[in-house]
């Protein structure tokens, strides 16, 4: 499967660093055409992917683009359904982690994940302690441990507990770890996710002398700033596939998030979606002043108006998310107002949001969603039931004929209100969700990612919904990681960057206007702030 | 390799945060010892008080009674101690301990050899122990479920075997029982069981703390997850604190029947409780990772204390000894928790 702009892995046009021509030498690590699929989703299709000696590799893309699945096919936790993982050209199939770590792959993930109750030294040696006559040698482990520590430049007391250390220190210990292996692949998944800008640099530093060390290094992260400061090339998926393979001193950020984002000439992107009226000149349904939380989302204004579908933009961890979640009440705001209908609610929390007529479908819908034990009938009438409240119950004609009509609307396959809902596919069991929210008629209907990880047929289904509810007069806020899509169905869209609301965009902007805006800031910004403005923020 | 100036060490910042990190972590490595501290001050100043208000409170003998009448519930608390530093809990031990003082009476009627019936004993326990363990890991069933199961199937086997007290005649078994050493230089008598009960105690420590199985159990109650993600062999650390609990009660039985000369039923109704709270008194989380062995002997020295204080006072009524460890195990289990939030 190949998509139009997949680009071949490209070679500078004049060699710019000619000590380190990575492109010559031969992988450490590759996968050829690796494809793994789960129930309804292909995560994976046909990957190719290099990974060479002595050089910092970033792993690019949006939610749901693959790259822990595909980490997660390299390092033996998954078993690919097609193609292969070549270790120094060999082909592998690691059992389990431990398999490949013996193999020289060491991976340290975004969670650390050490024991905080041991020592320092006992986590980075855990399983290949020093012993002598049989017994775990306390003192030689310690010494080892400081060895490799003052190797990376780090300095903590090895025979303090892991757990008195701040994150960043955790994260270099697992880095240790890894070390100490003498690991020929380093994976670090999101290693900066809650560090600040100093212990960024901390560990770039690490990063970079293992590298130089000749360490092949994976580097996971979704902050661009980070990603061209430390990687040497990068690999960009999207929705499971290959977009592009570049050296990062030849790529613009322009050109990265344009790759990340996708751009899809689809029929629908030539011919935009019918919208409805432009609905600003009505009263605004919800209306956020200086709404804001310390950590989460900076302070925003935001007009949502009855029949209107208002789109949020941005990269993953722009805090589209964090934004919505104040909307609902899921999170304590700690500043701002927030009307809905013109009422100002004071009572913080879903319910009050549910009361007011607030519906949110969360993200991540077998977490926070669904219900799978129960069937698809008491999953689509738990949300009316709440707010009802128990000593009213429904009666049960009623609510047949209410999931009768919403399996009908939303063509839910198979078409049985008894199905239990872990059965279904990620698609309807998406459906359902809507379902649950749409019977309780709500005045504001907050979508994040509704249609991720489900196939396009289901997509389109809902994104037809989503225009059909804004013209019966429900306000709309949509979240995807798909540019196209909020493009196509919003009548506005918010752009979002570092965890600020950067813009207002009519609904008939364009791809490259969004793109333009965010990479555009960051470029701004490059050269006096390594790490995003986000990262410090956010660990506040 | 290369010379790229981004090599170079950055950060003056980030040296001096290591450094107060490095500082702190002295201090939070001191810290897990505290409970064990706090345990051990508490242990000292209830004797003491004794002391004071009773005149024979004192003596050296009081104290070897204490290893004396409590050695099966030592053992016990070191065999549970390595469960719940791997996060579980193991309830079965007080009805392993009288199923195993059961069958080493029963088998001695039969008439068994007694060597041959401490070997039997001690196999049956570690087995029983290993399957606990197994089916907990294997099918990842709660441990609280699975050893309750066990806890109701060991006693529920002792009914089996007989209903009435079972009486050892067994010479070997009545000498032991019989048998009293004089520690060298003092007047201070103590029973082959407190040997027992010392040595296992040793034998627990260098485990836990000088071995890779030992360090596994610290790391798998730290997270099992990690611990597996690590490539640790977390099967063999779990299902073997199984194991060692269900040998520790197999002993902890034989050391009973020593102490009865008598196999009974209902034998140490309600001793997985005590051996647990002793756990908890000395220290360990419940959530595993943390604790020592020493720990456990403290909780377990607090609880005779407490009943030998009750019983020199004469006047109370021994329901106050399970008022008093209600007591303490609140105020334990609260100092634990406060402690654990301040380091996070």
């Amino acid at each position: 499967m190949t998509t139009p702009e997949r680009a071949a892995p490209q070679r500078p046009p004049t060699p710019a660093a000619p000590d380190r021509g990575p492109d010559q030498r031969a992988p450490v690590l590759a996968a050829q055409g690796l494809s793994i699929e789960f129930p309804g989703v292909k995560a994976l299709q046909e990957v190719d992917f290099r990974l060479l000696p002595g050089e910092v590799h970033a792993l690019m893309g949006e939610n749901g683009a693959g790259k822990s699945t595909l980490i997660k096919c390299l390092t033996g936790v998954y078993r690919p359904t097609a193609g292969a993982v070549l270790l120094d050209g060999r082909p592998v199939s690691f059992s389990r982690p431990a398999a490949a770590q013996e193999a020289g792959v060491s991976t340290v993930y975004q969670e650390v994940n050490l024991c905080p109750n041991l020592t320092v030294a006992e986590n980075i040696l855990l399983g290949r302690e020093p012993r002598r006559l049989g017994m775990v040698d306390g003192r030689a482990m310690r010494a080892r441990a400081a060895e490799v520590l003052e190797g990376m430049g780090v300095r903590a007391d090895p025979g303090s507990a892991l757990g008195s250390h701040p994150i960043a220190v955790q994260q270099l210990v697992a880095i240790a770890r890894a070390i100490v292996v003498d690991a020929r692949v380093l994976i670090l998944d999101e290693p900066t996710s809650s560090l600040d800008a100093d212990e960024v640099e901390e560990l770039f530093r690490v990063v970079r002398a293992q590298r130089d060390a000749g360490t092949a290094i994976l580097f996971v992260s979704h902050f661009l700033e980070q990603v061209f400061a430390v990687s040497d090339r990068m690999t960009v998926l999207r929705n499971g596939q290959l977009v592009g393979e570049h050296r990062t001193s030849g790529t613009t950020r322009l050109q990265l998030v344009g790759e990340m984002l996708g751009r899809e000439l689809s029929a629908s992107d030539a011919a935009p979606a019918a919208r409805g009226d432009d609905a600003s000149d009505r009263e605004p349904v919800l209306r956020a002043r200086g709404l804001g939380r310390r950590g989460g989302v900076e302070p925003f204004d935001l007009d949502v108006h009855p029949g209107e579908v208002v789109g949020l933009a941005g990269l993953l961890g722009s805090g589209r998310t964090e934004l919505v979640r104040l909307l609902f009440g899921a999170d304590r705001p700690d500043s701002g107002t927030l009307e809905v209908g013109g009422r100002r609610l004071r009572a913080r929390g879903p319910r009050a949001a549910v009361a007011a007529g607030v519906a949110f479908s969360s993200e991540d819908r077998r977490a926070e969603g669904v219900v799978g034990d129960l069937s698809v009938r008491d999953n689509m009438v738990l949300a009316l039931q709440a707010s009802r409240g128990w000593a009213r119950p429904l009666p049960q004609r009623a609510k047949d004929e209410l999931v009768e009509e919403w399996i009908r609307r939303l063509d839910l396959r198979p078409a049985s209100p008894d199905t239990l809902v872990r059965n279904l596919s990620g698609g309807n069991q998406q459906k359902v969700l809507l379902a649950r929210w749409l019977i309780t008629r709500p005045r504001v209907l907050i979508l994040d990612e509704p249609t991720r990880g489900i196939d396009i047929g289901a997509k389109t289904q809902i994104a037809d919904l989503v225009l059909e509810l804004a013209a019966g007069g429900t306000a709309v806020v949509l979240i995807s990681a798909e540019l196209e899509e909020v493009l196509r169905l919003a009548h506005r869209v918010v752009v979002m960057k570092d965890r600020r609301k950067i813009a207002e965009l009519p609904g008939d902007c364009s791809f490259d206007d969004v793109m333009g805006l965010i990479a555009r800031s960051d470029d701004d910004h490059a050269h006096h702030e390594l790490a995003p403005a986000g990262a410090e923020r956010r660990t506040a | 390799m290369s010379t790229d100036v981004r090599t170079q060490p950055t950060g003056v910042a980030g040296a001096g945060a290591s450094r107060a990190s490095a500082a702190r972590g002295w201090l939070d490595a001191r810290s897990r010892f505290l409970p064990v501290v706090a345990t051990f001050v508490l242990f000292v100043a209830m004797f003491a008080a004794g002391s004071l208000r009773h005149e024979n409170f004192g003596s050296p003998q009081v104290f070897a009674n204490l290893f004396i009448d409590n050695a099966y519930l030592v053992v016990l608390a070191v065999g549970v101690t390595f469960v719940i530093l791997t996060g579980g809990i193991d309830l079965s031990v007080a009805s392993v301990l009288a199923l195993s003082a059961m069958v080493a009476a029963a088998s001695l009627e039969a008439g068994w050899s007694a060597p041959l019936v401490v070997v039997a004993v001690l196999v049956l326990g570690a087995v029983f122990g290993t399957l606990q363990g197994l089916v907990i890991h294997f099918f990842q069933i709660q441990p609280f479920i699975v050893t309750l199961a066990g806890l109701f199937l060991a006693r529920g086997l002792c009914y089996v075997i007989s209903v009435d007290a079972i009486a050892i005649a067994d010479p070997t078994f009545r000498a032991v029982a019989s048998a009293y050493f004089v520690l060298p230089g003092t007047s201070v008598g103590v029973t082959p069981n407190v040997l027992v009960a010392v040595a296992v105690v040793l034998v627990a420590v260098v485990l836990l703390h000088l071995t890779r199985f030992g360090r596994t159990v610290y790391a798998v109650g730290g997270g099992e997850s990690s611990a597996t993600l690590m490539g640790l062999p977390v099967a063999r650390a779990k299902v073997g604190a199984y194991a060692i609990s269900g040998l520790c009660a197999a002993i902890s039985g034989l050391l009973f029947s020593f102490y009865s000369l008598s196999g009974y039923s209902l034998t140490a109704l309600g001793g997985e409780l005590d051996a647990i709270a002793a756990v908890v008194i000395g220290g360990t989380l419940l959530s595993g990772g943390v604790g020592f062995v020493l720990g456990s002997l403290l909780g377990v020295l607090v609880l005779g204390t407490i009943q030998t204080l009750i019983s020199f006072e004469g006047t109370l009524s021994s329901w106050w000894t399970k008022i008093f460890v209600g007591a303490l195990l609140l105020l334990f289990v609260v100092l634990q928790r406060v402690l654990v939030r301040r380091r996070s």
